[in-house]
């Protein structure tokens, strides 16, 4: 069987003496969604800079397709970039620059360089996508509420069409409907793009509905990883720990 | 302090290396030109009147002791050209442009707008540290420049209205006495002040942490660090500039 679009082996990370990935693995399938849970600061978000090239692992290996991308440099390394698109846990919008222009980033830089126009019209259907109407296309995006926001990030992240798209706890902060609305947006987004997407989230009813497949991170190591409709009957004393939010059981929370 | 040097070393040598290579953002350029050469005009421009003034006040009452009060108007245009010239205009863009580009990055960096860049094809450098570079060594001489006119232009003022001199001496003197050389090693000190002060505002912006906090202490660091710098650019450049 060929490998699967991405695949994360035995990857380690430390911050100064601190160890906070000790041996990743993981991989996704091609147009598949994997959903990553776990406590607070496991090295959710470090493994996904990881991927990026955000961060530098310590040791292991990355490939995307088949290709190494651990230490790739100039042409090659932008080359991998483009194929990725992310949403940040806060959104990290531009706040220099309006709505549409946040949108438009990737599209008007790097190989495409669209011109304004173009890119404009590009902009205001995606932002439709997410339901975001065309008059908030000047608005600045420190005037937005949180998941006007993450929806802004979202339509950014999904405009250049990419092949492999991240979402940084799409969900959390925001109420019960609006998290349900991005469920669905990040759903039927990647649907249409055919994408292999990864999801960190803390919440269950999101990675249920977003995800084919789950992987529980604990202790910078994945400790559970299955299919998403298997997670119920996983039989592992963390996965149902974190499930249930019992205070009692294997995963220790430092007070 | 070592590592820090380092780090530093590092830096410069990517800002340099990739921010001023293609791709160019012109409008990032252009953008930058405006915020940091035409906003600072004021701020130059007063500072260097007040001292062009101050400064022909302080040589007259001190040249009364050695009958040296006639060399007013050419000590002003020397020292306001060669040295208070760049180095004020230097001092005060650094308080105001340095701390800017450092909050500016800091929170680009800890709110992960500088990450966001990198996944979105653009190179940080590229598209935030070059533009800041460029337009700072392109507009420092220009604020400068004007600086040694507004500076002379206070101490004309000053000793013509309450020192007593002959306003057409006053002019022809300064005119007969300042060489080209003296304009040009201030402008040249410019554009090294210019690259100093968006450097450290970049480089403390990019390496800041720890949310608000953080931003805060990278705004001081690049202050300090940049008007230490230049004073200590300022004399090496005296140095290399001026002795024979
Ligand atoms: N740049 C960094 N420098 C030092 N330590 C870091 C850095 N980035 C992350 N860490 C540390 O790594 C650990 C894991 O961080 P990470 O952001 O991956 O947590 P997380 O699983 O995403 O948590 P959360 O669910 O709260 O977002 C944390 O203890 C954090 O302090
Ligand atoms: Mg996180």
């Amino acid at each position: 069987m060929a490998e699967p679009h991405i695949v994360l082996d035995n990857v380690h990370k430390s911050f100064g003496s601190k160890h906070v990935l000790r041996g990743v693995n993981v991989g996704v399938g091609k147009g598949r969604s994997l959903a990553i849970i776990g406590g607070s600061g496991t090295g959710k978000s470090v493994t996904l800079k990881c991927i990026l090239g955000l961060l530098q692992p310590d040791s292991g290996s990355i490939r995307i397709g088949g290709e190494e991308i651990i230490g790739l440099k100039g042409e090659a390394r932008d080359r991998m970039l483009a194929r990725f698109g992310m949403l940040f846990q806060g959104a990290a919008l531009f706040d220099s620059l309006n709505v549409w222009r946040n949108v438009a980033f990737g599209l008007m830089q790097g190989e495409r360089k669209m011109k304004a126009r173009e890119a404009n019209a590009i902009a205001i259907d995606k932002m439709a996508q997410v339901g975001l109407g065309p008059e908030l296309a000047n608005a600045n995006p420190a005037d937005l509420s949180g998941g006007m926001r993450k929806r802004v990030g979202l339509a950014r992240a999904i405009a250049p069409e990419p092949e492999i798209i991240f979402f940084d706890e799409p969900t959390t902060g925001l109420d019960p409907i609006m998290g349900d609305v991005i469920n669905n947006l990040i759903v039927d987004c990647t649907r249409r793009l055919g994408a292999t997407t990864i999801t960190i989230t803390h919440d269950m009813a999101s990675a249920r509905k977003i995800a084919d497949d789950i992987a529980m991170i604990y202790k910078g190591k994945i400790v559970w990883h299955g299919p998403a409709n298997e997670i119920d009957c996983s039989n592992n004393a963390y996965v149902e720990q974190f499930i249930h939010g019992r205070e009692e059981g294997p995963i220790q929370v430092d007070l | 302090m070592l590592a820090e040097v380092g780090r530093l070393a590092l830096f410069t040598r990517d800002a340099v290396l990739r921010g001023l290579m293609p791709p160019w953002y012109f409008r990032q350029v252009w953008d930058q030109i405006l915020r940091i050469g035409y906003f600072s005009l004021p701020v130059v421009g007063l500072t260097a009147f007040f001292t062009g003034g101050a400064l022909a006040l302080q040589i007259y009452i001190g040249g009364t002791r050695y009958n040296a009060e006639n060399l007013v108007s050419q000590i002003v245009a020397l020292g306001i050209t060669r040295e208070l010239g760049p180095v004020m205009a230097g001092l005060m863009v650094t308080g105001r442009v340095a701390a800017a580009i450092a909050a500016e990055l800091g929170t680009m960096r800890v709110t992960e707008q500088i990450d966001a860049l990198t996944t979105l094809s653009t190179n940080p450098f590229k598209y935030l540290v070059g533009p800041r570079i460029v337009a700072a060594v392109l507009t420092m001489p220009i604020l400068v420049g004007i600086a040694d006119i507004i500076g002379i232009l206070g101490g004309y003022i000053v000793g013509t209205t309450s020192l007593g001199f002959n306003s057409a001496a006053y002019i022809k003197n300064t005119t007969d006495f300042v060489e080209f050389t003296d304009v040009t090693s201030g402008l040249i000190k410019a554009a090294v002040f210019g690259f100093i002060i968006a450097l450290m505002g970049c480089y403390h912006g990019f390496n800041s942490k720890g949310g608000a906090q953080g931003v805060g202490r990278a705004t001081t660091n690049a202050v300090v660090s940049g008007s230490i710098l230049i004073l200590a650019a300022n004399y090496v450049l005296t140095s290399l500039l001026f002795e024979k």
